[in-house]
């Protein structure tokens, strides 16, 4: 099938799609967009994080179809911002696959909250694994990120 | 603190920000499977459904009928050695005429769409008989024993305790799943783009396999997403390489989360049997223990997995007579090898519990304990091997102890045991506290010829010094890019440093794993630094180098380090050793079998709703002596992710398994720790250098999973009253 959708402001079109891809590997695998990640495939860890209609939602559990003349936003067309750079400075990347995810969820949640208390902080990234961190350096990223 | 040359801003002791943080923040750093070329195909791996079974028959004809096929190759289609092994080369690449464990690779395939090859995978008809599979280790072929003896053997005490322990299988859940590509070069060998930890042992095995010399096997290290041990061993290496050469195409392999859990090794699983002897006022007489590792179906590491749990096995105590016997047995279970912390992260669980159930039975403070029996500089392993170098045991335990005690609870349904899901609102719930401390050898023990290499090149770029930093070291998260050039930065003096792409065009860097990395490779490039540093100072007959200068003894300047460079740029290429190590004897157990010893000390504080068994970990303190910080903040994080992996293996973490046949494979069923599952965690960093070692650092990333397992057992126990002999320790060890 065909799929038109709106890729970071951009009207894309993707061809040949079969009717079982997801909207995960459309993105990494036919619109050259792979910084969404194929962490679990599952809808469990949050790597594949995107807006979809201005919603976060696992891309990996969205089928291709469903994405049809939505609008879609990734990691790479989230602006580098303070986000961005408060993950940098506080060391909050390690091996950095579920930075991606993370970038986007924290993203989401400072348009809704400008300063989310801890558990808040807990809450709201509760659906992002992260396997190197610990999770420390995460909230400190976000507490900088709300200071900036 | 080490005296090193400095001059210039992100040297070592700082933390400079990662190079490549900003394409991870943004989405544009290249992981291993985000890989892509033109005309590429897809490969999948049909993988036995059963944990023992012989093979009569394989039937590929329709899958190789489905359209958009390429190749399904088998076992008869490895040209080279038809098995590899990281120890012992027993691991076929594909199965031939018997399957060992549920998920061995029987096929592969490769297509013009993933989905395509996987329904070709499973249109591949394989005639199995299955047969009888041992899952039980102590039923299993013994494939390594490791006995240590020292002292008296028949030695008693006035006070002893006893216990049995278990420790569950844990699987490294790295993030990013085994993949690669492999391009067919013109020159008949194969260009791999791979996520692994040591390149040059993949190249040897992939090379054997494929009956190509290695020069014809190129590896080049892609993004890799955690590593944590589970890519020591080949996972889809050979079998993209296989189906490329065979269709003269790209070919990608990546695993979907389920068949990872199939794809790599796991932590041993463990049964292990203690006996402590001490005298009254609580001084350690002896020590008596087995401990049995489950290895598998096949060896991987397991023979250096069974060496660290005995000779690590009785902590880092004075134990004047050892009676210790680690083996490790082959099963019809999934192969078990590296996992951070390797054979002493059992252990531990084991001599932890035993010194708080000796803390019991003397009436003492677990910590005081402890402390009687610290070991030191200067102290005697099991093995003879005196301990040089600091080991702050006792300091470690006393800092963690005198941190502030844990806050009260806020009263926030949150941060109750159960969380959101409102199954307490403070009924139930008791507060108990824990402590544990570990041992870890860093580096390649018991003889193994331990190197890295690194090539360092100072040239002028534009005008201005710079410096060229290439290595084959697998940067697998934990910070290596950013230490490599620290060195560099320290060494030359030079700010602009590039660390090359890690690729086997350099020599071997030893593996990612063992704590080695900025030891050993940051070990090469500070060498390899000083070899150009001497160079350079020899074109002009200058003492050192400092702020871009090149000084004589009496510290007048000779000459602009820039203009020094100009008559042509150096290059000096290292190969580094540590000290030698030496071979365990085989009946006693004594030698000089590790070149380091790293420490770490955990204090767990854990609320406990006593009535559902739910645990909710309110903080944990830890200390951590890491000779030299190269890089605090990584060194903080390396601390924090490793306490979280031990609380994950205290509390959730455990493949299950039934008659040889994993349960849970997957996120949803294999449970590894959330942001709300993690506590705050305060960080105690010494810096006690290492004489031996480079700017005196210690090993990092495996001593934090090692104790943090044991505290947060000893807390649950604490609040519960428990005995909690088994980790994970799950909610009807609680409540029942």
């Amino acid at each position: 099938m065909r799929l038109n959708c709106t890729v970071n402001g951009e009207a894309r079109q993707a061809d040949d799609v079969w009717a079982g891809e997801s909207l995960l590997y459309v993105l990494r695998e036919r619109l050259g967009l792979p910084g969404s990640k194929n962490a679990c495939e599952q809808g469990e860890c949050g790597s594949c994080t995107v807006y979809m209609d201005g919603t976060p939602v696992c891309a990996c559990l969205v089928a291709a179809g469903q994405a049809e003349g939505r609008d879609v936003v990734t990691v790479e067309g989230i602006a580098d911002g303070p986000v961005q750079q408060a993950f940098l400075a506080a060391g909050a990347v390690q091996c950095g696959f579920c930075t991606p995810g993370l970038v986007v969820a924290v993203h989401d949640l400072l348009a809704r909250d400008s300063a989310p208390t801890d558990p808040e902080i807990r809450e709201a990234l509760a659906g992002n694994l992260c396997r190197c961190t610990g999770y420390e350096k995460i909230l400190d990223a976000v507490r900088l990120a709300v200071q900036r | 603190m080490t005296t090193v040359e400095a001059g210039v801003a992100g040297g070592v002791g700082t933390s400079p920000k990662r190079p490549d943080g900003g394409l991870k923040v943004r989405g544009e750093f290249a992981f291993s499977s985000d890989l892509w070329a033109d005309d590429m195909l897809w490969g999948a791996t049909l993988r036995s459904p059963h944990p023992h079974a012989r093979i009569r028959g394989i039937d590929i004809t329709a899958a190789v009928a489905l359209p958009g096929v390429y190749a399904v190759l088998t076992h008869e289609d490895v040209p080279g050695a038809k098995r590899y092994g990281l120890e012992i080369v027993d691991q076929p690449v594909l199965a031939m005429g018997e399957v060992k464990y549920q998920g061995e690779p029987v096929a592969v395939v490769a297509a013009d769409h993933p989905e395509t090859a996987r329904r070709a995978a499973a249109r591949i008809v394989v005639d199995y008989e299955v047969l009888p599979a041992v899952t039980e280790a102590s039923l299993g072929v013994l494939l390594r024993h490791v006995p240590i003896r020292t002292g008296d053997p028949d030695a008693t005490a006035d006070v002893v305790v006893t216990g049995e322990y278990q420790v569950g299988m844990q699987d490294q859940a790295f993030l990013g799943p085994e993949s690669g590509l492999a391009v067919p070069a013109e020159d008949g060998g194969v260009d791999l783009y791979i996520a692994t930890q040591w390149l040059h042992v993949d190249q040897k095995q992939v090379a054997d396999c494929l009956g190509l010399p290695a020069e014809k096997v190129r590896l080049t290290l892609a993004g890799v997403g955690g590593a944590f041990g589970a890519r020591e061993d080949l996972s889809m290496q050979v079998h993209a390489s296989l189906l490329a050469l065979h269709t003269g195409r790209p070919v990608k392999m990546v695993y979907g989360r389920e068949e990872s859990f199939f794809g790599h090794v796991h932590r041993h699983p463990a049964t292990m049997w203690y006996e402590h002897g001490a005298t009254r006022d609580g001084k350690l007489v002896y020590v008596k223990a087995k401990i049995v590792l489950d290895g598998g179906a096949y060896a991987s590491s397991s023979t250096a997995v069974a060496a660290n749990a005995a000779t690590l096995g009785i902590g880092p105590y004075e134990v004047p007579n050892v009676v210790m016997d680690a083996s490790v047995y082959y099963t019809n279970n999934p192969p078990c090898g590296a996992m951070r912390g390797f054979g002493a992260v059992q252990a531990c669980f084991a001599y932890e519990s035993q010194m708080d159930k000796l803390a019991s039975a003397l009436g003492l403070d677990p910590v005081e304990v402890r402390l009687r029996n610290a070991m030191t500089t200067g102290s005697r392993m099991p093995t003879g091997q005196i301990v040089e170098g600091p080991a702050p045991v006792a300091d470690l335990l006393i800092r963690v102890r005198s941190a502030p005690p844990a806050p009260e609870g806020s009263g926030d349904l949150r941060e109750m045991p159960g969380g959101v899901s409102n199954t307490t609102h403070g009924e139930g719930v008791v507060r108990g506290i824990g402590y544990g401390i570990g041992i870890k050898n860093v580096a390649f023990s018991e003889g193994f010829d331990d190197y890295a290499t690194a090539r360092v090149r100072l040239e002028l770029i534009g005008g201005e010094p710079a410096v060229l930093v290439h290595t084959a070291a697998a940067e697998v998260g934990q910070g290596l890019v950013t230490v490599q050039a620290q060195i560099a930065r320290t060494e030359l003096g030079v700010e602009r440093v590039t660390v090359a792409t890690a690729d086997t065009s350099v020599g071997s860097a030893g593996s990612s794993s063992a704590s080695r990395q900025t030891y050993m490779t940051g070990g090469a490039v500070r060498a390899a630094c000083q070899a150009v540093r001497a160079a350079l100072l020899a074109r002009v007959g200058g003492a050192r180098l400092d702020g871009g200068k090149v000084l004589s003894d009496s510290g007048a300047v000779i000459a602009d380090l820039a203009s020094v460079i100009g008559d042509g740029p150096i290059e000096e290429t290292v190969e580094w050793r540590h000290r030698p190590t030496y071979p365990l004897d085989p009946v006693t157990g004594q030698g000089n079998a590790h070149v380091q010893y790293a420490f770490a000390a955990h204090r767990a504080t854990v609320d406990v709703d006593v009535e559902l068994g739910l645990v909710r970990v309110v903080e944990i303190v830890t200390a951590q002596d890491v000779g030299k910080a190269v890089n605090p903040l990584a060194v903080e994080g390396q601390i924090h992710g490793g306490t979280a992996q031990g609380l994950g293996l205290a509390l959730m973490e455990e493949i299950q398994m039934v008659d040889g046949i994993v349960r849970n494979p997957s996120f949803t069923d294999y449970l590894i720790p959330t942001i709300l599952d993690m506590p705050p965690m305060k960080v105690d960093v010494l810096e006690m250098a290492d004489p031996h070692s480079p700017y005196g650092l210690r090993g990092v990333g495996e001593p934090p999973t090692i104790s943090s397992t044991p505290a947060v057992v000893a807390a649950v126990r604490a609040a519960t009253g428990k005995a909690l002999t088994r980790v994970p320790v799950r909610p009807e060890h609680i409540v029942g």
